[in-house]
């Protein structure tokens, strides 16, 4: 009965192996190679030059902002996201009437859903296109024109937006206006996800809480909170990644792609404008190997601290 | 629209979480708390909802004024005459015409490609024992925490170097695209496909086996349609994803002059938008967003639930 089956495995994996190792394994190998060198992308003289470029990583003023941006998307995106979609699924599902069968989700759930999930489906460039004339700096852009049509703001001193660098929180205003939209766009998805695990938590947990007096608040904390753990801790790994890959809405909406004066430089910015722009292919690949450190090790951390023991039911 | 309402009853019912049934006694306990609790979650949802829609519809609309109504009147959702020859304009000279042609060409082959050799690879990793097994899964499963970035400098260069002994596989080449998506999609592709096919029972292997069928003809007959829901699921989520790559494009299929544009259409509308710098068309501008997302949301309001379950399915597993 196992007769053939080298071959058959053989067969079926050649083509998917080949291709990923040729497209995907062998530039990050070439790219680890290329890290330990000087070589400038367009010329092809490389000299070997040991550990250079990543000592040189850690004196970069830029790197060191790119880092510390990164650091603040990856803690912000994840929080704002994920609290406002528990809120949303919160409201959701808890929010109806309270009544003979209970508490119910609130009318319309489904249909609420159905639009809270459409920024999932655009695609981030259409997301930051369309941000970015929402954004304008003048009475053109969708919020400017509404804040000066009300008097909020005045017409000759505007919102400046993806344009300013002011420090807000210690923050570049900038990057905040970015988690703005990082947020709209996902906070829907994961409410989706939340409901999801809401809906498969057995009523008999519920029951039990409520013939203990749990109100709906109490109910919610101490009994849906905990038990959609899991659900959470997968969010919080994926949205890290997407705090990772702001690069879409950071070289779409900003001046300069990183800019203004550097304000919203993020690695994977600094990364191709080291390549492309500066030229030093060698040192923007030891970034590269840097960012991809960095990225598993936090993965590792993200999920060895989630893990615990899984409820079953 | 109407699976939408038709719904709603429903939904009322299935999505409480807690339709548990109060003991009598109990009935009235939160009464009015529970009437203003019930209306602030309304004015919330609405809001939430509007914010979510109104720049939509706003871009939409925007889509069909004239370009000085743009200009005079940016925040008015009715335009004064409908001008759909914006979406012409955006179609034909801003190209649009061309990106969707190319975006429709390269997904049609990488999709595919995908789903083929995904669940080939994850059906032979998942069911069959042999030496490497282990080796060659984790090689796909850190596919996926490695940014894309780090292999944009020497991922040119090899395609650049392919080019040259196979113009078909050179850069700004639908084919090689194509080869480039499938690669970049298979990590998660195997991932989620190798769950599906752990689960599924051995008997119906065996049975196929005794009854005399390869184990490639198992596979195509038997195992593949029993991972239909499986395949939905991941179909719809490289579908999403490769439709909405850009940064790929981006790098690999920029046009040297003389040759042909063949950019998607994620790519193209970076490029409209950063033109408007130098040529502004601000009506074609929103026309070329609304006819990138008007689809794909077109889609998405009549197969909801199999996009909401297929990608929640994605991130779940």
């Amino acid at each position: 009965m196992r007769h053939g089956v080298a071959r058959f495995v053989t067969g079926f994996l050649a083509l998917p192996v080949a291709l990923y190792l040729f497209y995907v394994v062998w530039p990050f190998a070439q790219a680890a190679g290329y890290s330990l060198t000087d070589w400038g992308g367009y010329s092809d003289s490389q000299r070997f030059v040991g550990l250079d470029n990543y000592v040189r990583l850690f004196s970069d003023e830029l790197i060191r902002k790119a880092f510390w941006h990164n650091v603040f998307f990856l803690i912000t995106v994840p929080l704002f996201t994920i609290a406002l979609a528990l809120f949303l699924a919160f409201l959701l599902n808890v929010g109806g009437r309270e009544d003979r069968a209970g508490i119910r989700g609130v009318f319309g759930s489904s249909l609420y859903k159905v639009i809270f999930f459409f920024p999932q489906v655009l695609s981030l460039v259409v997301i930051a296109v369309m941000w970015q004339q929402i954004y304008r700096t003048d009475g053109q852009g969708l919020i400017n024109g509404l804040l000066i049509k009300i008097g909020l703001v005045d017409a000759d001193n505007p919102i400046a937006f993806t344009a300013d660098p002011e420090p807000f929180l210690g923050v570049p205003a900038v990057l905040w206006w970015l988690l703005l939209i990082a947020v709209w766009s996902g906070a829907g998805f994961y409410m989706v996800l939340f409901s999801a695990a809401m809906q498969s938590i057995p009523k008999d947990i519920y029951e039990a809480a409520i013939l203990d007096g749990a109100g709906r608040f109490d109910t919610f904390f101490k009994v849906t909170l905990p038990l959609l753990r899991d659900s959470i801790s997968v969010a919080w790994v994926y949205l890290g990644f997407i705090a990772l890959d702001m690069y879409a809405l950071v070289f779409v909406m900003t001046p300069s792609q990183g800019g203004p004066n550097h304000a919203s430089e993020i690695f994977a910015s600094v990364l191709n404008f080291t390549a492309f722009q500066k030229g030093q292919f060698g040192y923007a690949c030891a970034m590269g190997v840097a960012l991809a450190i960095f990225t598993i090790l936090l993965a590792a951390v993200q999920l060895r601290i989630t893990r615990r023991d899984r409820i079953e039911y | 629209m109407s699976t939408a309402t038709h719904d709603l009853d429903r939904a009322g019912q299935a999505a409480t979480g807690g339709g548990a049934p109060v003991p009598p006694g109990e009935r009235h306990r939160g009464g009015v708390g529970s009437r203003i609790f019930n209306g602030f979650s309304h004015v919330f949802l609405v809001v939430w909802a509007l914010m979510v829609v109104y720049p939509l519809v706003w871009v939409v609309m925007s889509a069909l004024k004239s370009d000085s109504e743009v200009i005079r009147k940016p925040l008015s959702l009715i335009p004064e005459k409908l001008h759909f020859e914006n979406f012409g304009r955006a179609w034909t000279e801003g190209h649009l015409g061309s990106f969707f042609l190319n975006t429709l060409l390269v997904l049609a082959g990488s999709v595919t490609l995908t789903m083929l050799l995904g669940s080939m690879a994850a059906y032979a990793l998942a069911r069959f024992e042999f030496r490497g097994n282990r080796l060659i899964y984790y090689m796909f499963l850190s596919g996926l925490t490695l940014p894309i970035y780090l292999a944009a400098v020497p991922l040119f260069k090899g395609v650049y170097n392919t080019g040259v002994s196979f113009p078909l596989l050179g850069p700004n080449k639908h084919a090689m695209l194509i080869l480039v998506y499938v690669a970049w999609s298979l990590s998660f592709t195997i991932f989620f496909m190798h769950s599906f096919f752990r689960t599924l029972p051995d008997s119906i292997a065996e049975a196929a086996s005794v009854d005399g069928a390869s184990h490639t003809r198992t596979f195509f007959s038997v195992m593949l349609p029993m991972a239909k829901p499986g395949l939905i699921s991941i179909g719809i989520f490289n579908v999403l994803g490769q439709w909405n790559q850009w940064y790929l494009p981006t790098l690999l299929m920029q046009s040297v002059s003389g040759e042909p544009k063949r950019q998607v259409i994620a790519q193209g509308l970076i490029e409209l938008s950063v033109n408007q710098g130098y040529k502004s068309d601000w009506s074609g501008l929103f026309a070329g967003v609304t006819m990138a997302m008007l689809p794909v949301l077109i889609v998405y309001i009549v197969f909801q639930r199999q996009v909401q379950s297929g990608l929640t399915a994605g991130v779940g597993k």
